[in-house]
């Protein structure tokens, strides 16, 4: 029966559980650190010797854990790319932005349990000889902010935290740093810059790439909170241990948030891989199925950003036979595994794990219109196809559902998107086109009929008719 | 481009590291380094090599002077790279030749992944297809973008005839737009400083600007206000951005969305008719071009010249010029002695008044405004007269970035000709003593009212003879016997030395008016009518010859100074 | 009109540039804790705040543009923010959004920041507030709600009240 397993929220939603920290040690808090602080060099074979914190590092790549931010990029491969040589301070910053729509489980793991967050957080600082790392929180959760501070404190108090810590040698300090409402400060650039007291501008890569040149232009790491949070349990369990949860490739466990139109929206721990999204969706264990009477229409997989699915879907996935040879197998939607790779081969991502659910009672254009008002909120303005393009979609999409579409608009809004995608300084490029070029790819049918049906109502607007471009008659500007 | 002095010429640089790559097909070695902004040495970009390749990659927000920003995307360019085996060693074609994987999106294998030109380092190997089909079709996508909210008010904008927005769009755009939403509006006529207006709906939001002012001017006066699509230029409500460097924000802006005051409206650039010349409002001598209708001056734009002054001037300098057209300019050739009022008349009173000088009674005070050529002369005729000279010196505040604490554009053309050996102004008092006592009885002035420098009016009036020379009145002017109207350097040709030593020539954009001529053009007639007739037949010769006689010009030739000038020793 | 921070707060704050290495990294965390106190963000308060740190006013100024968190103006006394986005708005966000503005007597198709006459309440869709789970969720001030149903909206009123 599929279930969830709960490592990270093992205790979190536990009656009586409180996110202080004696009930936090009271649960075996801290204990990953300790053994983390003691390990001692390790010879190697050849000789070599292989330092506390490297053999941390090494466990964190072997565990095979993947970023939970949204790339799924390997944690320890990104470690790997730190420039330990620059002479410089390494930062790290916990990304707690937690913004991307459709997700909420940082704000689980914040809210109940920040001493976990925080262990995370110094196991893989002294992994990294960090010695100043920041916790950046979105501006909209002052609770967990308020929480974080005073979990920092408590640790200080007690010596997990600060000059020396438990005798080691080693010291660090963590400051929060609240956002003010910019989704854009998710974008590991982009929030390195807030950080800095700056506008959320996502840097150029080359050159910032944060391992070489982040924070104050120093090597600098940005994970998730909860990619941090499982650094602890890599350490308590051993990366073997941890690999073994999951499915090879995409182990461990993941929060999914679960929202939209099922009977059980909700948060769900799991291990990676082990539950398909028909199971997310409608077994009772998760889901619970779609509201009475309402069929299934789409499913947006990780995140508004990554590209919707529709009901009935089927895909080509690369899986290996009973022979051990590759071979394409036709994998119906609701059978597709919840992991990195499958989402990936479907056409679409896991992203923040974030799942949206929308019943046959969805109005298509209105969702997407919905999605691109995000957009153009959002975007930074800095470079010139997001500027212009996610406001460009959101205005058009907003004519559509105000009544002046027109037929051609599905492929005019195709048109703008594939024009924003991969020319953009960052991936809210991609963020802002996929939900437009696969609501309208998929559902093309009821972008154009829509269109069709107002032009039959109002006769065809002006426009593409070259420069000066027609404005759309008596349209209130978003 | 100059021709170096032999100063100038340093031992072979070693052999460049380069890189092989290929633009649109050609083969091509390019350094591997080469400067950035600040002239530091740093991996060369796609947009470096492909100017080596003789190609201009269309950019906005690039500026070879300013740091990378790379947010206008309009330089992106398709490319590819040595395809790589599971070995790590690179795949080969049938023909022995490296494969190359054309860069795509990882998501969408069949689309091009453009890299933008201005901030990717190239590779050994790297193809780069800067005329490819993709290629142009983001360059017209980022257009057509970049269009979409602008006002397209072409026919009342300034900037038609040297915008980039306009430029590229008939270039790489498209001739229609898909657009059909009401546009975003923006703040427009924004009074930005002193100086310049800013239309926030032309912007393209390359942060040229912004980026000249705090990295450049150190003065970090502009920001970008509200969020997204609705992003404006601004500087703090309330604040003036009014830094001496402004201006070049003018000239760095690709649009027309900052302009300024002093030439808004004036003119359609195409109109302007351009001159090479340099600012003569101190001595760094940065190198500009004038424009000019009808004879009548209408703005000075900076002309790079990495040796002096790169693509920037002060915005005091730049406006430095109206003067030169007042109303009252001096423009009638006169003796008030016999009320002759024409140039060979009065030459020949003043040739006259100097033969029958005997010596020790002529002192001289020469401006250090004046042409090498002209001090040259001038110093031949001090000779000649066994004259006293000197000149006056005009010190004032510098900066850090280019202007000068000498607010003379030729003090060193002064000391090197020999009109002042030492310090400038150190001869005036004995000169005023020699008036005073009597054996001192005509004084040459060109260029100074020296009754501001130590040689008052009850001074003057005590000379038998006072010959002036002057562009502007003044007291001086206005007490002179002989009054030759000069030139402002704008309205002739000649050359100064900069307070570095770069000598550096400028050419005449303006005619000057009525009476007025170049000084150096009557003083070669009145050296002949004191019977030493002087063989130059024009400004080249008489800058060749005064090379030939003057130590530190020596081996120049004004043919081969060129437009950036020539370093002297000083 | 001068603008006079308290001593307490401007420890607080004092003791805030102490956590970064370079000080305008407070920049986010002074507006916060100048909002917090004044309720929005002037221009004096700007002013003061790039004094404090070194800056230039427009440095400050391009921080309060670009974050919809802070406000150029005074907000209501109770804000109410609504999230707007997907998952919210299929759970009913908009209809919450209209009702709280028909109740107030403000624009429902007005997505920005709208105060009532008295001051006592703005109301402004935000987005996604990251509690898609338990759509529609909104803020009051500073306090989080879930699964606000137009019942409970009508409670959150009156406890306001
Ligand atoms: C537009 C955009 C928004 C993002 N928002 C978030 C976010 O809210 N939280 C987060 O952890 N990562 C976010 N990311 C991903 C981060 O850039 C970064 O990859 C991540 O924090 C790395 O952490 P991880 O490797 O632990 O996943 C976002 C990325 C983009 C492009
Ligand atoms: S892609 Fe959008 S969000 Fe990212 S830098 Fe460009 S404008 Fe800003
Ligand atoms: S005003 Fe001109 S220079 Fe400044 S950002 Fe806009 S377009 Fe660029
Ligand atoms: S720095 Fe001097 S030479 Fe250059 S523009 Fe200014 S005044 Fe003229
Ligand atoms: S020139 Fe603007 S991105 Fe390269
Ligand atoms: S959509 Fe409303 S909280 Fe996420």
């Amino acid at each position: 029966m599929p279930q969830e397993y709960r490592l990270i929220l093992k205790h979190a939603d536990e009656p009586g559980y409180t996110p202080d920290i004696e009930c936090y040690l009271r649960h075996g808090g801290y204990e990953s650190l300790r053994k983390a602080l003691a390990l001692a060099p390790r010879e190697l074979p050849d000789g070599k010797r292989m330092s506390a914190q490297e053999q941390i590092r090494d466990e964190v790549l072997k565990s095979g854990l993947r970023g939970r931010g949204g790339a799924g990029f390997s944690c320890g491969l990104k470690w790997s790319f730190v420039d330990r040589r620059s002479g410089k301070p390494i930062y790290l910053i916990c990304n707690a932005d937690e913004s991307e729509p459709g997700t909420f489980k940082d704000r689980q793991i914040i809210h109940k349990d920040p001493h976990q967050l925080i262990e995370g957080m110094v196991i893989s600082c002294f992994a990294n000889d960090v010695k100043l790392a920041y916790i950046y929180i979105r501006g909209e959760m002052p609770e967990g902010a308020k929480l974080l501070n005073k979990a920092i404190k408590e640790a200080r108090a007690r010596n997990f935290l600060g000059p020396n810590i438990l005798g080691s040698g080693y010291s660090l300090e963590i400051h929060v740093h609240r956002g003010a409402g910019a989704y854009i400060c998710g974008e590991e650039t982009g929030l390195i810059e807030s950080l800095e007291g700056k506008r959320a501008y996502p840097r150029i890569k080359p050159p910032y790439f944060p391992a070489v040149l982040g924070l104050y232009q120093c090597p600098t790491i940005v994970n998730n909170v909860e990619t941090l949070a499982a650094v602890k349990h890599i350490v308590a369990m051993g990366s073997g241990e941890y690999a073994k949860l999951g499915t090879p490739n995409n182990t461990g466990t993941r929060i999914l948030s679960l929202s939209g139109h099922v009977k059980r929206p909700g948060y769900f721990e799991v291990e990676v891989g082990k539950v398909t999204m028909g199971e997310l969706i409608f077994h009772e264990n998760f889901g619970g199925g779609m509201r009475d009477g309402r069929k299934l229409k789409a499913i947006i997989p990780g995140g508004s950003s990554s590209k919707v699915f529709k009901a009935g879907e089927t895909f080509k996935l690369k899986r290996k036979g009973p022979d051990g040879q590759m071979a394409a197998v036709d994998v119906g939607i609701l059978d597709l595994p919840y992991d990195f790779d499958s989402l990936q081969q479907a056409g679409s991502m896991s992203g923040s794990g974030a799942i949206i659910v929308m019943d046959d009672s969805t109005d298509i254009v209105e969702a997407l219109a919905n999605v691109s008002e995000f957009y153009a909120h959002e975007s930074c303005g800095q470079c010139t196809p997001c500027r212009e393009g996610a406001l460009w979609m959101s205005k058009a999409l907003h004519r559509m559902t105000h009544g002046h579409g027109r037929k051609a608009d599905a492929d005019y809004l195709l048109h703008i998107a594939q024009n924003i995608q991969g020319r953009t300084i960052c991936a809210f490029g991609e963020a802002c086109a996929w939900p437009v070029l696969s609501f309208v790819k998929k559902f093309k049918d009821e972008f154009e009929s829509r269109g069709a049906a107002d032009e039959a109502r109002h006769g065809s607007i002006q426009g593409a008719t070259g420069h000066p471009t027609a404005a759309s008659p008596g349209l209130p500007v978003i | 481009m100059s021709t170096p002095t032999t100063a100038e010429l340093k031992p072979a640089p070693p052999p460049v590291e380069t890189i092989r790559i290929k633009v649109d097909g050609r083969e091509l070695d390019v350094p591997k380094t080469m400067p950035d902004w600040q002239g530091k040495p740093q991996p060369t970009t796609m947009l470096q090599a492909c100017a080596m390749a003789g190609l201009e990659v269309p950019h906005y927000c690039y500026h070879p002077k300013l740091p990378i920003a790379g947010n206008c995307r309009m330089c992106l360019i398709e490319f590819g790279t040595p395809m790589m085996g599971p070995d790590r060693k690179p795949v080969l074609n049938e023909d022995g030749s490296p494969k190359i994987a054309r860069s795509v999106l990882p998501y969408e294998p069949d689309a091009a992944r453009g890299a933008i030109a201005c901030a990717t380092p190239i590779s050994p190997g790297m193809e780069l297809y800067p005329s490819s089909a993709a290629t142009k079709q983001m360059r017209e996508a980022v257009l057509e973008s970049l269009l979409i909210n602008h006002p397209l008010d072409c026919p009342i904008c300034d900037q038609a005839g040297e915008c980039k927005l306009q430029e590229y769009s008939v270039e790489h755009g498209q001739a229609t737009s898909r657009f059909v939403e009401t546009k975003v509006h923006k703040p427009k006529q924004v009074d930005l400083g002193p100086r310049i207006m800013l239309d926030d709906e032309r912007c393209v939001l390359c942060t040229r600007c912004i980026r000249f002012t705090r990295d450049v001017a150190g003065d970090d006066a502009l920001g970008i206000v509200n969020r997204g699509s609705y992003n404006s230029i601004a500087a703090y409500p309330g604040r003036q951005f009014d830094n001496n460097y402004s201006l070049n924000t003018v000239d760095l802006c690709p649009v027309g969305a900052l302009t300024s005051k002093d030439f808004r409206f004036q003119m359609r650039v195409w109109f302007l008719k351009e001159t090479k010349s340099l600012c003569a409002t101190c001595g760094t001598g940065c190198n500009i071009t004038a424009g000019a209708r009808e004879e009548k001056l209408l703005r000075f734009e900076p002309r790079q010249n990495d040796a002096v002054n790169g693509p920037w001037m002060c915005d005091h300098g730049r406006l430095n010029y109206k003067w030169v057209q007042r109303e009252d300019r001096l423009s009638t050739v006169i003796s008030t002695r016999t009320g002759s009022g024409t140039w060979t008349g009065v030459l020949a009173e003043v040739a006259e008044v100097l033969r029958n000088a005997p010596k020790g009674s002529v002192a001289m005070v020469l401006s250090a405004r004046q042409t090498n050529e002209e001090l040259y002369l001038l110093n031949k005729l001090a000779v000649l007269c066994g004259a006293i000279t000197d000149s006056i010196a005009r010190e004032g505040q510098g900066d850090a970035l280019l202007v000068s604490p000498d607010k003379n554009p030729n003090s060193n053309g002064v000391r090197l000709t020999g009109v002042a050996y030492t310090e400038m102004g150190i001869q005036i008092p004995k000169i005023a003593a020699g008036i005073r006592n009597g054996q001192i009885k005509t004084l040459v002035v060109f260029g100074e009212d020296v009754t501001r420098h130590g040689l008052e009016g009850d001074v003057l009036s005590r000379l038998d003879h006072l010959i002036v020379s002057d562009v502007l009145p003044n007291e001086t002017t206005q007490r002179a016997h002989f009054l030759l109207p000069g030139c402002a350097h704008i309205e002739k040709r000649g050359t100064f030395v900069n307070v570095k030593g770069r000598l550096q020539k400028f050419m005449k954009a303006v005619e000057p008016k009525g009476d007025a001529r170049p000084e150096w053009e009557f003083l070669g007639e009145l050296l002949q009518l004191l019977g030493r007739p002087e063989n130059f037949k024009s400004l080249e010769g008489l800058f060749n010859q005064m090379a030939k006689d003057t130590p530190a010009f020596a081996g120049l030739e004004w043919s081969r100074i060129g437009d950036l000038g020539v370093n002297v020793k000083l | 009109m001068a603008f006079i921070v308290p001593a307490e707060l401007e420890a607080e704050l004092n003791e805030l540039v102490t956590h970064y290495p370079q000080k305008r990294s407070a920049s986010l965390m002074f507006l916060h804790a100048i909002q917090e106190h004044f309720g929005f963000i002037s221009k004096e308060a700007a002013e003061w705040i790039a004094s404090k740190l070194d800056l230039q006013p427009i440095h400050v100024w391009e921080l309060v543009t670009f974050y919809p968190m802070f406000r150029q103006h005074p907000p209501g006394r109770h804000q109410l923010k609504i999230c707007r986005t997907l998952s919210c708005a299929l759970g009913g966000a908009y209809a919450l959004h209209e009702h709280f503005c028909r109740k107030f007597g403000l624009d429902p198709k007005a997505h920005g920041i709208q105060t009532t006459k008295d001051g006592s309440f703005s109301v402004e869709f935000v987005e996604c507030l990251a509690g898609c789970g338990t759509a529609p969720v909104m803020m009051c001030n500073d306090e989080f709600h879930e699964n606000v149903s137009l019942s409970k909206a009508d409670e959150l009123i009156s406890k306001c009240q």
